[in-house]
């Protein structure tokens, strides 16, 4: 085993939490009603195929990708549409959604389920691209872009490594972690099938440290595929961040405001490869994931594999319920996900975690003066000054918020954990970026 | 001693005085001279720079006005100065008075804490730009007063303030330029700037829903639920995406009764001030 490698500038260590490390995937059943919405990525919503009445199974084409930067919808139940219709999500703000009663679970013919692992990848490049566009498959560590115009590199530019990303750095979440152990070969395969479109031979798993388990799986099976390595990265958050991930790696940067192309990478999330491997050899869309549900107000934590479009409470109950100690319930890991607004919204292709928060962790202090520690700007993977950004978006010199290089911020929410004024920096980097991008 | 005293005096003195003199020359020698018109019209202007003209300022106003001709002069206005200051400066450049009718900034929700009861808490900053971003709201109106304040904040004229029975803003039409900030502030774009009538009469739908009655209505009761029923008082109020608009044309001395009584849900305001005599 090489080295440990790490990105170099700033990052946290919050607790982990990683309750469900030693869990199984278990299938979460089927609910009585799934909620599908038509928008669970980056880009145009899918155009809506089918109509109330109509019959489907599972692996049925609901909603066909409009446009490049889309991607197809596929039914993840088999039963009945009954309504196609705008309904809340989980922030509460109105989404097109196709309702569907679950009536038995009958597979589409063409998915193969059998539990063989297919090793031979007998298709050409365009071929695989393709079968990924049909399967609907997004990138499923949280943010949701269409994985064929990501796979698909810009004419000019040259990736030369493949990293398949199984960090899951967020606390609580170990939803990557379950599948690497338990589908680590398919992994691999899907690690393959990634080299053939972009015409490289290479592949490196980066897993954090903390997934011991994980690494001996994976180690032990890459030693029969030649190209493919584990790297094992230092256990630091966001050591997920897509960025942070190419520098630890290969010593490279992404360039401001440019792709991770333009530094000879791809980056995908381990869940996505699994996803193309069963698109690819098992011609499955994507219809199913794993979720992790867990948080320290969460009575029974598990991770399930998912049918999407299952409403978050069903989850919920299957956890144990709503505890009375659960002041929150978010949407994604605790660093990035978001508090949900409705707990009825469904389960998406890009819901990696749902958590019961107790107060404990997840209440609000009241905020403080700025005393100058610096904490945020040492703690920011980007190399930003959040302290900087908070000051001038609350004096409103958005001109001003321009210098700080604010549009590179990540999101990842290290500045606001460290402040010990407890000043929500983040809420001001992302109030920056979206003034900014209102005045483009 | 005292011979330091004096010298420090008599040097700085003379520094200061020398100082002076080339501070004058060089000023009298470098002036640009501004043209007599804009320090005029610059005068008249209220100097709040608000922005509420489209202009970066009042002396960028005041240099539009100095050099436009009387057609475009039309097109310039000053909303916080008002129809008097318009006189004033068109009385200056020797043009015809150009009439603007009064007008003013609404609100176009009315979800109350009557009306939309909250349903999740909200305990981020104090920011409806950011609350936009993270969800529906506390009330679950995807279009409705978020209740956080931006639009108070940037008021630079007072007429703003937050009804705390009610929990939306309530605006002073007697205070309101209609400079448009709260326009441009509003993440969710529910301030509109409405004419006026002489008694201060305003008859605006509150609302901007545009989703199906029923759901609407499980958010908030006084949503518009798009029944037509306006429409039957006033053919030219439109209903469109399920959302009611009255349009300016409408009178709202005329119609205003009788379009608040139809309205079903209260979406319609129709509100009669006292008229500000100073």
């Amino acid at each position: 085993m090489t080295k440990i490698k790490t990105f170099p500038l700033g990052g946290i260590h919050p607790n982990k939490y990683k309750i469900t490390t030693d869990s199984p995937i278990i299938f979460a059943g089927l609910p009585e009603t799934v909620y599908i919405p038509v928008k669970q990525h980056i880009g145009a919503p899918a155009k809506i195929l089918v109509k109330p009445g109509d019959k489907v199974k599972v692996g049925t084409l609901l909603a066909d990708a409009d446009g490049i930067v889309s991607a197809d919808v596929h039914s993840s139940v088999s039963g009945e549409v009954l309504k196609v219709e705008a309904i809340e999500g989980e922030f509460g703000y109105v989404e097109d959604m196709i309702t569907i009663k679950v009536e038995g679970d009958g597979f589409e013919p063409s998915i193969d389920r059998s539990l063989d692992i297919d090793r031979e990848i007998p298709y050409t490049a365009e071929e695989i691209i393709a079968k990924i566009r049909e399967a609907g498959i997004v990138g499923m560590g949280g943010a949701g872009y269409p994985t064929p115009v990501k796979t698909s590199i810009p004419e000019g530019k040259k990736v030369d490594t493949l990293i398949l990303n199984g960090i899951e750095c967020e606390p609580f979440l170990t939803a990557d972690d379950r599948l690497m152990v338990e589908k680590g070969e398919q992994i691999i395969i899907g690690a393959k099938i990634l080299n053939k479109i972009l015409g490289i031979q290479n592949a490196i798993i980066a897993i954090d440290e903390n997934k011991p388990k994980a690494i001996e799986v994976l180690s032990k099976i890459t030693k029969t595929y030649v190209g493919v390595n584990v790297q094992v990265c230092a256990t630091k958050y966001p050591q997920g961040g897509e960025k942070q991930l190419i520098t630890a790696i290969t010593g490279r940067e992404v360039p401001s405001g440019k792709l991770p192309a333009d530094a000879g990478c791809l980056v995908q999330n381990v869940g996505t490869v699994f996803a193309i491997y069963e698109a690819v050899m098992k011609n499955k869309p994507l219809f199913e994931r794993v979720v992790t549900v867990s948080g320290d107000a969460c009575l029974h934590p598990a991770n399930y594999l998912v049918r999407i479009g299952t409403p978050a409470s069903y989850l919920l109950e299957k956890a144990g319920g709503i505890t009375p100690q659960t002041a929150q319930v978010v949407f994604g890991g605790p660093m990035m996900g978001t508090s949900a607004f409705n707990i009825n919204a469904p389960i998406t292709k890009i819901t990696s975690g749902l958590l019961l928060l107790s107060d404990k962790i997840s209440a609000k202090h009241h905020e403080e003066d700025c005393i100058r520690c610096g904490k945020c700007a040492e703690g920011c993977p980007m190399g930003l000054q959040p302290f900087l950004i908070g000051r001038l978006m609350r004096a409103g010199q958005i001109d001003e918020v321009k210098n700080t290089r604010v549009l590179d911020c990540i999101e990842c929410g290290c500045c606001s954990y460290v402040c010990p004024s407890r000043i929500p920096l983040l809420d001001y980097c992302k109030l920056a970026k979206i003034e900014l991008k209102k005045k483009k | 001693m005292d011979d330091t005293v004096l010298l420090s005096v008599l040097v700085l003195g003379g520094i200061a005085i020398v100082s002076a003199i080339v501070l004058y020359l060089v000023s009298r020698k470098f002036a640009i001279a501004e043209d007599v018109k804009i320090v005029e019209i610059d005068a008249l202007l209220p100097q709040a720079n608000c922005g509420g003209c489209g202009k970066a300022g009042c002396h960028d106003f005041a240099q539009a006005c100095a050099f436009v001709d009387e057609k475009g002069f039309a097109g310039l206005y000053c909303p916080v100065g008002g129809q008097q200051v318009m006189d004033q400066i068109a009385a200056l450049r020797g043009f015809a008075k150009v009439e603007k009718k009064p007008t003013a900034a609404v609100l176009r929700c009315n979800g109350t804490c009557q009306n939309a009861p909250l349903k999740v808490s909200y305990d981020h900053i104090t920011s409806c730009r950011i609350a936009a971003r993270i969800s529906s709201g506390q009330t679950g109106c995807p279009t409705g007063c978020l209740r956080l304040g931006d639009c108070i904040k940037v008021c630079k004229f007072g007429a703003l303030s937050m009804n705390k029975e009610t929990g939306i803003p309530i605006i002073d039409h007697n205070k309101c330029t209609s400079c448009g900030a709260c326009v441009r502030m509003c993440p969710r774009g529910l301030f509109e700037i409405r004419p006026k009538t002489e008694n201060g009469e305003m008859l605006y739908v509150a609302c901007r829903n545009t989703q199906k009655g029923a759901i609407a209505r499980k958010n908030c009761k006084a949503a518009c639920i798009a029944c037509q029923k306006c429409t039957k008082v006033n053919a030219e109020v439109k209903v469109e995406n399920n959302l009611s608009y009255i349009p300016d044309t409408v009178s709202a001395e005329e119609f205003g009764q009788a379009l608040r009584e139809a309205c079903p849900t209260g979406a319609i305001i129709y509100t009669k001030e006292e008229k500000n005599n100073d």
